[in-house]
């Protein structure tokens, strides 16, 4: 399949498909981080994930719209405060998601998956009831738009940079937060011996709501990101909660580390396949390849031998 | 009553007679047959909803993919009688006579290869059953041997649905894509599309059924079916009374594939088509509520469970579509935190004891007509 | 002991073995061999490896280096119920029992016959099972529990229960992990009782840390400290060693 191209077209379609991967990676670490936290820290599998992302592009959606048609003078800005309000929404639904339905479930996990499933049919269907089923998408600012070459033959997009840009400010942010700060250590206190950490003084009710609506605030900041290079409709967030778990899945659960490198790989092979194959066999082989890995290695890439 | 280990207690069979007159007697008599089919295509619904009660509500197993399965075998019976539908003589202005046309207009001149055994239904029924059952081996083989399970196992097998869905409806020259297979005319020469063949496909569908749940009883009663339930219980106690745990939760698993695929095959068999939106997570999901409504650990309650939901699916949509969504999410909610044991639960709790109050004084010894009371897994 | 074998063929040898948690070594360079019809209690501090070398031993900790034979087979390349099947029971620390099924569905799962997912689809509860089940229900004084759910028993009958469930598999090796523990003064006499009759005719390794239950029962002691052994011999003599007062029974 690489014989109709010379070497140096070869070297272009790599790098950019390259790139074209590199934005599909920060949107998968994106919506993998919140989902590395819940799933991975709390051990909760939340089906609606992909619903507080898409709640988060659609206040992406009207902040813009609102900053367009009454503030037009804000508008190359406007990004930023939408990211902050997704950030707000997304972790505050969350938090509520968590005292209403998840905190009656931690110990019956499969039920929790069923619960929060039935929690994002209902999201969808509140989408569609508010913003209709079409598809919407969202005016970038003008500076955003275009693209910087590089060579003759390849050039990025800006509004990619800005994405992996954000990815990376996001990612050290939420490493910071588990690994050295003192509400991390409480986090993994809490997900190693709920009632030993209860015990030495931990609101362990306060830790896993609180933890519960970062990682959906995170989702939220994913969705904001995801209207540069996507549209939004009510059930755009289905689309990826699969992709997004095996991302988490493959990396080991527990780390960080092994999250953003299997978002790497994953999102790099299915990009690099998608040009000589149709899409959807590119997935196909992208997935089942993580499939057939797991099944031989289900720890996932990254796993600590530990003492059960 | 603990020496018991035959089939069915004696409340179990009168509730099996119960849903045998309900579904034998009761809906043909009262039912036109536009809504038997109707009931005939929600009851092969309930042959999956009834292999989950086993590996998820016995087993402890939440496979998230059994429309993997149900796909599967509905396929297989698709393959066999799209190539019946497909003579030459029938398709004599296709570019290519004598193949499926979705082929034809997917500019596909000859019939691939693994299609042509669908020409012996002998093969295709050996197909529907083996099909799914050896895949669900492979899978059950490489995740159990692994200690896979839980959580863990429902995002892989929800994964594999996701691939198996994408495949069909990418692959339309071999597949029928998106819209399916459509068209299915004629078994063997009978034609299944005219009313007395819906009725007569019904009640092979109820037949079918009846054999299922007949296994699915003669599992539970089994020692093998108390070896499930300790595994829910306490995996590694099984494991150290000698058992190989991995074995019987493959079999659990593949027990309920094959009950899944028998479910498709009568699904292509009724509705006369199938697609791969019986394949993917939602509806894969979807039939889990079915057996979760019903009941997780009621036989019986599988196929009240499957009829229930589907029956306010179908009027919900006829008069608010939107209020649907609403509904099944609510339903997924409500069932796991106030009814986990489903309808069942609610009758063995509320409805049979009064039943057996209003029944007791009158005539000593008789037990109440429990039609989904079996919450206790083991008598 | 059989005639004809070797003076030395142990029922249980255990050498060289090591296991490693993420650099921490649990248990470091363990070697100790078990006689047939043997009774060794294994003691020492908290944390000295006494439950992983049973979980070694039993497959549910895999060894990072060194061997465990039984008889003749290598049991750190065998499955859990593989182990279970060549004649290892074990009990474990916290009473180990399936809640959902009845007393009698209990003793019967642990009945050895079978064991394959077809033998168990087809295993019929004969007068032979029976029998079994209501001889040892005797034994572990739940006779009249039979038909009750395991959930309803209370903490000391549970135990029981799961020396039951051990009792029926009849295993060459028996493992106890604390079986006295957690039991009011009266249990534990009954106990001490039943476990003097099941320990006859067959090798058993506890851990316990009742020093006069301990005394005992015990043939042979072996004292653990940070994964290796510290002491080893008869209760007079693991007394008496200085090394084990300051460690373990001076406190």
């Amino acid at each position: 399949m690489f014989g109709d191209y010379t070497l140096s077209q070869l070297g272009s379609i790599f790098v950019m498909q390259g790139f074209a991967g590199l934005i599909l990676f920060s949107v998968y670490v994106l919506m993998a981080l919140g989902l590395a936290i819940i799933f991975g820290q709390m051990g909760v599998i939340n089906m609606a994930h992909g619903e507080f992302m898409i709640l988060g592009a659609y206040v992406t959606y009207l902040t813009a719209s609102f900053v367009q048609s009454h503030l037009p003078a804000l508008f190359s800005v406007y990004f930023f405060v939408a990211m902050a309000l997704a950030f707000v929404a997304s972790g505050a639904l969350g938090m509520l998601t968590e005292w209403a339905l998840i905190r009656h479930l931690y110990r019956r996990p499969l039920d929790t998956l069923l619960a929060t499933w039935g929690l994002s049919l209902i999201l969808q269907q509140a989408f569609r009831s508010i913003f209709g089923a079409r598809e919407v998408g969202v005016e970038l600012p003008q500076w955003m738009l275009g693209s910087l070459p590089i060579t003759d033959t390849i050039e990025v997009p800006i509004n990619g940079i800005f994405v992996m840009g954000l990815t990376v400010l996001i990612t050290v942010a939420v490493a910071y937060i588990i690994f050295r700060s003192r509400w991390g250590r409480q986090v993994r206190a809490v997900v190693q011996n709920r009632v030993m950490a209860g015990a030495v003084g931990i609101n362990t009710e306060r830790v896993d709501r609180l933890t519960f609506g970062l990682g959906c605030g995170i989702a939220g900041v994913a969705g904001s990101a995801f209207t540069m290079v996507g549209s939004t409709g009510p059930t755009s967030g289905q689309l990826y909660i699969v992709d997004t778990f095996l991302v988490v899945v493959f990396g080991g659960a527990a780390s960080l580390l092994g999250t953003i490198a299997s978002a790497f790989s994953i999102s790099q092979t299915q990009s690099t396949l998608e040009f000589f194959m149709s899409g959807s066999m590119a997935k196909v082989i992208t997935l089942l390849t993580i499939v057939a890995i797991l099944m031989l290695r289900p720890q996932g890439l990254f796993a600590l031998k530990v003492r059960k | 009553m603990i020496e018991n280990t035959r089939f069915a207690s004696r409340s179990e069979l009168v509730g099996i007679a119960a849903l045998a007159l309900l579904l034998v007697v009761v809906l043909p008599l009262t039912l036109d047959v536009f809504r038997l089919n109707l009931v005939g295509k929600y009851l092969t619904y309930a042959f999956v909803a009834l292999g989950l009660v086993l590996c998820w509500g016995y087993g402890g197993i939440l496979s998230l993919g059994q429309g993997v399965f149900f796909g599967l075998g509905g396929y297989c019976m698709a393959m066999f009688l799209k190539l019946e539908a497909s003579s030459p003589e029938n398709t004599k202005i296709q570019s290519t006579p004598g193949i499926p046309d979705f082929m034809d207009w997917n500019q596909i001149t000859e019939l691939p290869l693994f299609w042509q055994p669908f020409h012996s239904l002998t093969f295709t029924i050996a197909a529907i059953i083996l099909v799914p059952g050896v895949f669900a081996f492979i899978i059950g083989a490489a995740m159990f041997k692994r200690r896979v399970g839980g959580t863990y196992f429902a995002i892989i097998t929800q994964a594999i649905a996701a691939i198996l869905t994408i495949l069909i409806v990418g692959q339309q020259g071999y597949t029928g894509g998106i819209n399916g297979m459509t068209d299915l005319r004629t078994l063997k020469g009978w034609d299944i599309r005219p009313d007395h063949a819906k009725v007569v496909l019904y009640f092979v569908c109820v037949a079918c059924l009846f054999g299922c749940i007949f296994v699915a009883q003669l599992i539970r009663h089994s020692k093998l079916g108390r070896i499930l339930v300790a595994m829910r219980d306490k995996e590694d106690r099984v494991r150290f009374s000698g058992y190989s745990v991995a074995n019987f939760k493959i079999f659990a698993f593949c027990v309920a594939a094959v009950f899944a695929a028998i479910g498709g095959a009568m699904f292509a068999l009724q509705v006369g088509f199938m697609s791969p939106s019986f394949v993917g997570i939602v509806p894969s999901i979807e039939m889990v509520i079915y057996a979760a409504v019903g009941g997780r650990l009621s036989i019986l309650g599988a196929v009240y469970g499957t009829l229930l939901v589907n029956f306010a699916k179908t009027s919900f949509s006829e008069s608010f579509p939107e209020l649907w969504l609403f509904g099944l999410g609510g339903l997924f909610i409500a069932v796991v935190l106030a009814f986990p044991n489903g309808v069942a639960g609610l009758w063995s709790d509320y409805v049979q004891p009064r039943l057996v109050r209003l029944v007791t004084p009158r005539k000593a010894g008789w037990s109440a007509p429990n039609a989904v009371a079996e919450g206790a897994p083991a008598e | 002991m059989l005639i004809g074998q070797q003076p030395k063929d142990f029922l249980l040898s255990v050498e060289g073995l090591t296991v490693s948690f993420d650099g921490f070594k649990a248990v470091n360079d363990l070697s100790f061999y078990v006689d047939e019809n043997e009774i060794r209690v294994i003691i020492g501090p908290n944390g000295a490896g006494k439950t992983t070398v049973l979980d070694l031993i039993c497959g549910k900790t895999r060894a990072t280096s060194g061997s465990i034979h039984f008889r003749d087979r290598d049991l750190t390349k065998m499955r859990e119920n593989e182990i279970v099947q060549a004649g290892v029971g074990r009990k474990f620390q916290t009473p180990s029992i399936y809640d959902d099924l009845t007393v009698f569905e209990n003793l019967e799962i642990s009945f050895p016959r079978g064991r394959s997912v077809l033998g168990a689809l087809t295993f019929k509860r004969d007068a032979e099972v029976r029998e079994r089940v209501h001889e040892v229900a005797e034994m572990i004084f739940l006779k009249d529990r039979l038909a009750m759910r395991a959930d309803l028993l209370s903490h000391g009958q549970k135990q029981w229960l799961e020396i039951g469930m051990l009792l029926i598999q009849d295993p060459e090796l028996l493992m106890l992990d604390e079986p006295v523990a957690g039991m009011s003064v009266s249990e534990r006499v009954k106990t001490a009782e039943l476990l003097h009759r099941i320990i006859e005719g067959r090798s058993v390794l506890v851990i316990e840390h009742d020093m006069k239950f301990v005394e005992d029962i015990a043939h042979k002691v072996t004292v653990l400290h940070q994964g290796q052994i510290l002491s080893e011999g008869t209760m007079d003599k693991v007394k008496n060693d200085p090394k084990v007062i300051e460690v373990y029974l001076g406190h």
